[in-house]
């Protein structure tokens, strides 16, 4: 084998005076990084910096640190660039990643301040007066009609459309059955039970151990088809279809052959160590009205439960959603180029899309310009980090946020951006049994549960302070945000004022 | 340290009556009531409303309109003119007064929309509709106009005053109306000046308001989608355009409309019966961006009754009374009293339930 000119990312360092050779680490690095002879030593060029072998190393001894080596310094060559170059000079193919876009594109989320009550209205206290964070997703008619009796009480004289009702207005995003692991959809459909709101399944299909939770579920008819048949669309209490994903906009999607095992074959209806290939479109969408008819084949497959789309955003991404609204979808995924995935080609990754927030700003705009916001509600996802990021995406336009890697991040994952090498440390994003296990579904629901109620809580906070008691007072409100440091185009498109005025 | 301050009273004052069976009430009643509140303001805005003052007229629109200069008028009438026909068009009667010396030009026309108008061409808009275009016109595109007023048998007379001088500037005491609203302004959010006084009116409705909505951004961008715009800097406008939207386009009662403004709680919606949950689960998902967050109380008045309304929390006073053919609603009750010293019954009603007086009838809750 020839030599390689990489040079290891991280170091890993052990204290071998209080190291007790326990094993642990090793046994712990799904990477195999660490391994014994006479004490743990490690390779360092395997280490992904995934924090097992620290968090549960019973001495506390294990350091990883970035490797110190220096390069020589420039700002157009950076070391990225480098050892991009390095890796697709000794591989010739494309560098595969996980996890979202980490340029450092500004992210808009945090140059926008928000504001707070003084004086003239006063702000609420959520620990004594009602917070209300209850969000409904679906079409809504632009006016309603009741009939009222004499003693007052009202009815409504036609049966609106379905919704998806959400306690707060949070819901996770669709991260398939195989690009991460039974255990951590279980989590998070416990969770969503618990919690009132919904999960999607993503492309994967629907696990049988999972039918129990289908009043949380979305489910995904993505490209492939996979696990898709009439008893799936029916569970579900909504059907998202799939055009687009911020992560990897315009490419389709790929499970490895190794990760399909038993269940995940018989999920996704595929034999046994076969790759799952979603392609780019899907082969009965190529326009509108192709999307169109889907929509309402679903509809009429379900009996006419909500239909969600989703798409990546890019730079026309305004007059898209208009289309989607007007084929008849009745919610809008948007997902940002900060997007998480199991597994995209870098260069999409990080350089393929546009900023949710401006996407967002956009995309609100025109459907009122147009006059049918009403008829779609709008998710905003691909990188929500915290509730903050959730208040500024509600203020901005959007009816929910989704979460994936927020809800991974919750649960273990560090962000290692390996998840394509199935290998996760952590038990999230891998199919191995060994791996898997790891994730105690119950446990990280937990984490989960209680992430949640921390964001609901710091967004009661926040709406109190604002002098709100409804979320619905908030959604779409830009007066209640103010910009600092973005250029005058950028507030514009924002809709949004600099601070000070 | 003196222990012995005045607080400085922020908020503003409101004052409403009505009459049942419609009957006119000289206009020193309502400057009695809204006086003795001086406190709730502080010079920079008052302003009443009047029902059933132009009964001559009543077929017509009565157009009230400042003009900041020479220029604003002509635009203003020449488009006037083209397009409506006009029974009569005079300046506002007024007077000099000690304090307000400076003030906008006031005109007032009574009109009708003519059968064949130039600005049809663009929109074959019906009488209403047609009047609710010019005001948005006016207002938006010609700088230095200002409609304040347009409903039929009915004004408002606003500026930047207390009470007691826009009253004297006004005349009010030569008017006789129905239905009564003033207001007595202490701005904090918006500069004070002529349009940003109080009432707010679009056709026969009209808004007094003591408050501040905090959900305003959503509450505009939400009336844009319908053709409003907002120009007035200020947030009670958006108020009278939701009525507007609701109840004359949507075709809502007032009941529900106000349990719209000012939604129940869904812990309250809850606990209700399937069907009435079902419809007020649905009022708040269709109407949510409607929703009015923040303190207020407000009196509206249209030709056919007043309604009183305070926020979900209640973080506004207002306090209403009955006697005999009589409804008052106030901010305090001292400016009931000061007008019906012994009312038959005084209450004060709930956060969010609104108070609906209609005329010739006995409903009210
Ligand atoms: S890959 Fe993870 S477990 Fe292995 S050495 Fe690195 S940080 Fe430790
Ligand atoms: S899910 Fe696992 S592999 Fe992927 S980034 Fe997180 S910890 Fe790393």
């Amino acid at each position: 084998m020839r030599k390689s000119y990489l040079i290891p990312e991280f170091r890993v360092e052990i204290d071998h005076t209080r190291c007790r050779r326990c094993k642990r680490c090793i046994m712990n690095c799904s990477y195999e990084a660490l391994s014994f002879s006479d004490r743990v030593v490690a390779d360092h060029f395997k280490c992904v910096a995934c924090h097992r072998c620290i968090v549960f190393c019973p001495e506390n001894v294990i350091t990883v640190r970035k490797n110190p080596v220096d390069f020589k310094e420039s700002f157009n060559w950076t070391n990225r660039h480098r050892l991009d170059i390095w890796k697709q000079a000794e591989t010739g193919g494309i560098p595969l990643t996980g996890m979202g876009n980490d340029l450092p594109y500004q992210i808009i989320w945090d140059h926008l301040v928000l504001d707070a009550c003084q004086v003239t209205n006063p702000s609420i206290d959520p620990l004594r007066e009602p917070m209300e964070l209850r969000t409904y997703l679906g079409k809504k008619p632009d006016s309603l009609q009741f009939e009222e009796t004499a003693d007052g009480k009202i009815k409504l004289k036609e049966k609106p459309p379905k919704n998806i009702k959400l306690e707060m207005p949070v819901v996770f995003s669709p991260m398939s059955y195989g690009s991460i692991s039974l255990n951590a959809h279980k989590a998070m459909a416990m969770t969503a039970k618990e919690m009132g709101i919904v999960m999607h399944t993503g492309e994967g299909g629907l696990h049988k151990d999972l039918y129990d939770y289908s009043d949380y579920m979305i489910v995904q008819c993505a490209s492939g088809r996979f696990g898709v048949h009439a008893e799936y669309l029916k569970r579900g209490i909504a059907v998202d279809i799939k055009i687009g994903q911020g992560a990897k906009p315009g490419i389709g999607g790929h499970l490895p052959g190794e990760k399909v095992g038993l269940d995940i074959s018989k999920t996704r209806m595929i034999p046994i160590g076969t790759d799952a290939l979603s392609p780019a479109p899907h082969h009965d969408i190529y326009s509108i009205e192709d999307l169109r008819q889907l929509i309402y084949a679903i509809k009429e497959a379900t009996n006419y439960k909500p239909v969600s789309v989703k798409i990546a955003t890019v730079h026309n991404v305004a007059a898209i959603v208009s289309g989607i609204v007007r084929a008849g979808a009745d919610i809008v995924y948007l997902d940002g180029f900060r997007g998480g995935t199991g597994a995209s080609p870098k260069i999409v990754r990080d350089h393929v899309g546009i900023p949710l927030e401006l996407a967002l700003a956009a995309v609100d705009d025109r459907l009122r310009e147009e006059g049918i916001r009403n008829q779609a509600s709008i998710i905003a996802a691909g990188s929500i980090r915290s509730s903050a990021d959730a208040i500024k995406a509600i203020a901005l336009g959007a009816d929910a946020v989704a979460i994936g890697t927020a809800a991974l991040v919750a649960i273990g994952c560090r962000v290692c951006q390996t998840c394509h090498m199935g290998k996760c440390a952590w038990g999230i994003a891998t199919q191995r049994p060994e791996l898997a296990r790891r994730l105690d579904p119950e446990i990280a629901a937990e984490r989960l549960i209680n992430m949640l109620k921390a964001w609901k809580f710091e967004i009661k906070e926040v709406l109190g302070s604002l002098g709100l008691n409804a979320i619905e007072s908030l959604r779409g409100s830009r007066e209640r945000l103010r910009g600092i440091g973005l250029d005058a185009q950028t507030l514009d498109i924002l809709g949004v004022k600099p601070a000070g005025k | 340290m003196n222990h012995n301050y005045q607080k400085d009273i922020s908020g503003c004052g409101l004052s409403g009556l009505i009459s049942r069976s419609k009957k006119r009430i000289p206009g020193e009643v309502i400057i009695k009531s809204i006086c003795p509140m001086k406190d709730r303001g502080n010079g920079l805005g008052a302003g009443f409303a009047a029902y059933g003052i132009y009964p001559d007229y009543s077929d017509y629109y009565a157009f009230h309109i400042m003009y900041d200069h020479g220029t604003a008028k002509d635009i203003a009438e020449s488009f006037i003119e083209a397009n409506y026909e006009i029974a009569k068009q005079e300046r506002i009667p007024h007077k000099k007064t000690e304090n307000i010396v400076y003030h906008p030009m006031l005109y007032r026309y009574f009109v009708k929309p003519k059968d064949k108008r130039p600005d049809s061409q663009f929109a074959e808009l019906e009488g209403d509709d047609f009047v609710v275009r010019t005001v948005m016109n006016i207002n938006s595109s010609i700088e230095g106009a200002y409609v304040f007023s347009s409903g039929k048998n009915m004004g408002a007379f606003k500026g930047v005053g207390f009470p007691s001088e826009i009253a004297e500037f006004y005349m009010l005491e030569d008017y006789a109306g129905y239905i009564w609203t003033a207001h007595n302004r202490f701005p904090t959010n918006t500069p004070g000046w002529w349009g940003g006084a109080h009432p707010f009116t679009l056709l026969d409705w009209s808004i007094v308001h003591n408050g501040e909505i905090s959900s305003y951004g959503i509450n505009k961008r939400y009336l844009e989608m319908f053709g409003y715009s907002c120009t007035l800097l200020t947030d009670t406008e958006v108020v009278a355009y939701l009525f507007d939207l609701m109840v004359r386009k949507h075709g809502i009662s007032f009941n529900i409309a106000c349990k719209a403004l000012a939604a129940p709680f869904w812990k309250d919606i809850d606990a209700l019966p399937e069907e009435e949950r079902e419809a007020y689960t649905w009022l708040r998902m269709v109407y949510g961006s409607a929703l009015l967050n923040g303190p207020f109380a407000i009196l509206f008045g249209h030709s056919n009754g007043l309604i009183g309304l305070n926020d979900r929390i209640k973080l506004r006073p207002l306090v209403c009374a009955e006697n005999g053919d009589m409804v008052y609603m106030a901010s305090e009750e001292s400016a009931i009293r000061e007008i019906c010293p012994k009312p038959e019954r005084v209450w004060y009603p709930r956060a969010g339930e609104p108070v609906i007086v209609n005329l010739n009838s006995d409903e009210k809750n």
